[in-house]
């Protein structure tokens, strides 16, 4: 290779586009994109003529036949002879079902944890710090099949329940069941007259916003604070309480039973969605407690000395003053926190749990032998599931996030 | 992202399917083992012992495939599988063969691309109760919780008989054996359905194996037997042969104790004499040496003896020949000729 050092005197040549910085960088992109390209293509051809080699050629038809097998967990009706496709469908709902009841649980607990840690009182701090680093350090598989171990062997089963002298009896005032295949707790039947009591509820809600949106108008206009708490648990409670009985209780309560082999009636959790929910709340929530603590930690304790000095009070303090600064730091890193909970979801069929890997990317997968496509289809739901929460949740950030004049 | 992903899913597919066309048996005297998947741990069928030998029904035939074709039956690098992950192993090369109480059907053999070389099992799915219910038909179990190995054609079977039955059931799936004994026994499901001999083989282990009792239903025809990759025939007909091997030295009363001295010299009847090497080369046609069978029959015995050793009558698990007698005494299992 020749050094050509001597300046450029007009025209082109070759050998500018390694030597002269002007095109250097643009050569060494174009043949890192080539590259690139290259590595792909051999990607996809290899793949294609191996899996036409084994005589599997990609497709998707298989999603149409039925599945053949049975799912205990399902919101939508299924059954046997539906389709892989209508399986996969029982399976995301049962992963959103999850996902959703363990963010919500997974922020209660993290929120909660996260302020009693900041607490003066050392015995509640170390206390909670014990919690924090014991769920943040120790896998989330091994906490759901611990969780599941616990609720299998503590809670009796059905059987115990019956005859005379039954070993396990039902819980408040015989109206739930705690077995160790799941929880079963009263649910609500409808008769006659329930629609309206129902409007009525809806109705006291959209009241209750109004009631907000104008006391905060009074608020500003005037500067008069008005109990707004109990004003609006009010509007909650009574014009449904109210209606309930002004139309002679349309809404009864169906008991679970003892019947056969299990209990039938009322609303049923499985033991496996509960030790999910339950071990994916408490290890996330770990993780959003330290969040919440960093917000409000961030949060200059000038800010509340001022504040106090103007003679706001404690409670006014915080949801005023800190915790609009704190939501700014914590939001975007909860984002993350429930996409990692949503994920972690996957471990389900650890304890039995049927949701969309142990649909899609179980039952189906191993009986159809369709590995390629299952998993394809299988990553572009997670993957839509999370962009879906972080979209959402990004809208939120922007509603929270400090607004600058 | 999304472009990402995909091709990470191409990239593994494309290693997974790469290795399907080599030639096993070159790969496995390369390796000096054979790799044979089992399953997790069924009592009698595959599981390992306190100081992790394996043993069982199934790891006798990976043994005797591994004596017949490396000269050693301790060369067997055992894999447990469990029911799902089992076709992926053996799809993927992880695996030499699979024998682990894998149902022969239509599908996995022309759909998912798999060779069965035979049935070593004839077996068929029953329901396990604990007593104290007081169950005495399947019929009896309307809304019951069954407890099931997911993955497996027991799944399905399943589904399809409490649709006939027009009877309800509340699955719970678990992954493996274990998990599965563990959740019957705490009461989690009332029921445990899987292949009658995994259900006698579960009993067993049980602390009280009178407090449970099996079912008379058998739902299913579940004929299980060792199976391997499609696409390469000598390695196929290796296992086959291997295992039609062990199930005609029992016809033939060729047993660990005599295999040694009938194998010396040539004897005077010709099927033994081809079998074991002294007369003809069938060895060779498979691409072995002549003492192949010999070294197969000779490491845990015939096609009886292994029987009897694991799961026979006189072992814990206890399950008598029935369908599974050679067909001289009217059971199914049968060899087709060394000729």
């Amino acid at each position: 290779m020749s050094a050509i050092t001597d300046p450029v005197k007009g025209g082109f040549r070759p050998s500018m586009l390694l030597y002269d910085t002007r095109y250097r960088s643009m050569t060494i992109q174009i043949i890192a994109l080539v590259g690139f390209l290259i590595a792909i293509g051999w990607l996809v051809s290899n793949t294609a003529q191996n899996l036409a080699d084994l005589g599997k050629p990609l497709g998707f038809s298989f999603l149409w036949e039925p599945a053949g097998y049975d799912i205990n967990q399902r919101l939508i009706e299924y059954n046997s002879q539906m389709t892989h496709a209508r399986a996969s469908l029982v399976g995301v709902l049962n992963t959103m079902l999850v996902a959703f009841l363990g963010c919500i649980t997974a922020t209660v607990i993290g929120v909660l944890v996260g302020v009693m840690r900041l607490s003066k009182n050392w015995l509640i701090s170390r206390l909670m710090t014990i919690y924090i680093e014991g769920f943040r350090n120790v896998p989330v598989l091994l906490w759901i099949l611990i969780t599941m171990a616990i609720f299998i062997e503590v809670f009796p089963q059905p059987r115990d329940f019956r005859g005379e002298d039954a070993v396990a009896s039902m819980s408040l005032f015989d109206s739930v069941a705690l077995t160790n295949r799941g929880i079963y707790i009263p649910a609500p039947t409808w008769f006659a007259g329930s629609g309206a009591v129902i409007a009525v509820f809806l109705a006291s809600i959209v009241g209750m916003v109004f009631f907000g949106k104008w006391a905060r108008k009074r608020q500003e206009q005037t500067g008069e604070i008005l109990p707004t708490f109990w004003i609006k648990l009010a509007i909650f409670f009574v014009p449904a309480i109210l209606a309930y009985y002004i139309l002679g209780k349309p809404i009864g309560l169906e008991y679970p039973e003892l019947k056969g082999f299990n209990f039938k009636g009322g609303f049923y959790m499985r033991n496996s969605l509960i030790a999910l929910w339950f071990a994916l709340s408490l290890y996330t929530a770990a993780f959003i407690a330290e969040t919440v603590r960093s917000g409000i930690q961030a949060v200059s304790k000038g800010q509340t000395e001022a504040a106090a000095a103007l003679g706001l009070r404690q409670g006014r303090i915080t949801s005023l003053v800190v915790l609009p600064q704190a939501l700014r730091v914590i939001i975007p890193p909860m984002i993350s926190q429930y996409l990692n909970l949503t994920k972690n979801s996957s471990l389900a069929i650890a304890v039995g749990y049927m949701d969309i890997t142990g649909t899609l990317g179980g039952i189906t997968l191993n009986q159809t032998g369709r590995e390629m496509e299952c998993l394809m289809i299988l990553m572009a739901i997670y993957l839509a599931i999370s962009l879906t929460i972080s979209t959402v949740m990004n809208w939120y950030n922007d509603r929270v996030k400090l607004q600058e004049r | 992202m999304k472009k990402s992903v995909f091709l990470g899913t191409l990239a593994a597919a494309s290693v997974a399917a790469g290795v399907a066309a080599a030639g096993t048996l070159d790969d496995v005297k390369a390796a000096g083992e054979l790799k044979c998947g089992v399953s997790t741990g069924l009592v009698g069928f595959a599981a390992a012992d306190a100081n992790g030998k394996w043993g069982g029904f199934d790891v006798d035939v990976c043994r005797a495939v591994a004596a017949a074709v490396l000269g050693d039956g301790s060369k067997v690098k055992f894999v447990p599988t469990t029911g799902k992950t089992r076709f992926t192993a053996l799809a993927s090369g992880e695996v030499d063969m699979l024998a682990r109480n894998t149902t022969w059907t239509f599908s996995r053999d022309v759909d998912l691309k798999f060779e069965f070389v035979g049935v070593n099992y004839y077996d068929g799915q029953g329901f396990m109760v604990p007593k104290a219910l007081g169950v005495t038909s399947a019929k009896d179990l309307d809304g019951a919780t069954v407890c099931i190995q997911t993955g497996t054609t027991t799944e399905l079977n399943l589904a399809d008989f409490f649709r006939s039955n027009n009877i309800s059931y509340e699955p719970v799936p678990v992954e493996t054996n274990a998990e599965t004994q563990a959740q019957y026994l705490a009461g989690a499901c009332d029921v445990y359905t899987t292949d009658a001999s995994g259900l006698a083989a579960t009993r067993a282990t049980f602390e009280n194996p009178d407090d449970h009792t099996v079912l008379p239903e058998i739902i299913s025809k579940e004929p299980l037997g060792p199976l391997v990759r499609h696409g390469d025939n000598q390695w196929g007909d290796i296992v086959r042969w291997t295992l039609n091997a062990l199930i005609t030295a029992e016809e033939l009363n060729i047993t660990s104790a005599n295999v040694a001295q009938s194998s010396a010299a040539a004897g005077n009847n010709p099927e033994v004499n081809r079998l074991l090497g002294t007369e003809g080369d069938l060895g060779a046609m498979l691409g072995l040496d002549k003492a192949w069978a010999s070294r197969a029959i000779a490491n845990a015995g015939n096609y009886g003896e292994i029987f009897a050793t694991n799961i026979g009558e006189g072992s814990p698990i206890g399950i008598a020949r029935g369908l599974n007698a050679p067909w001289t005494d009217g059971g199914l299992i049968y060899s087709p000729p060394f000729r």
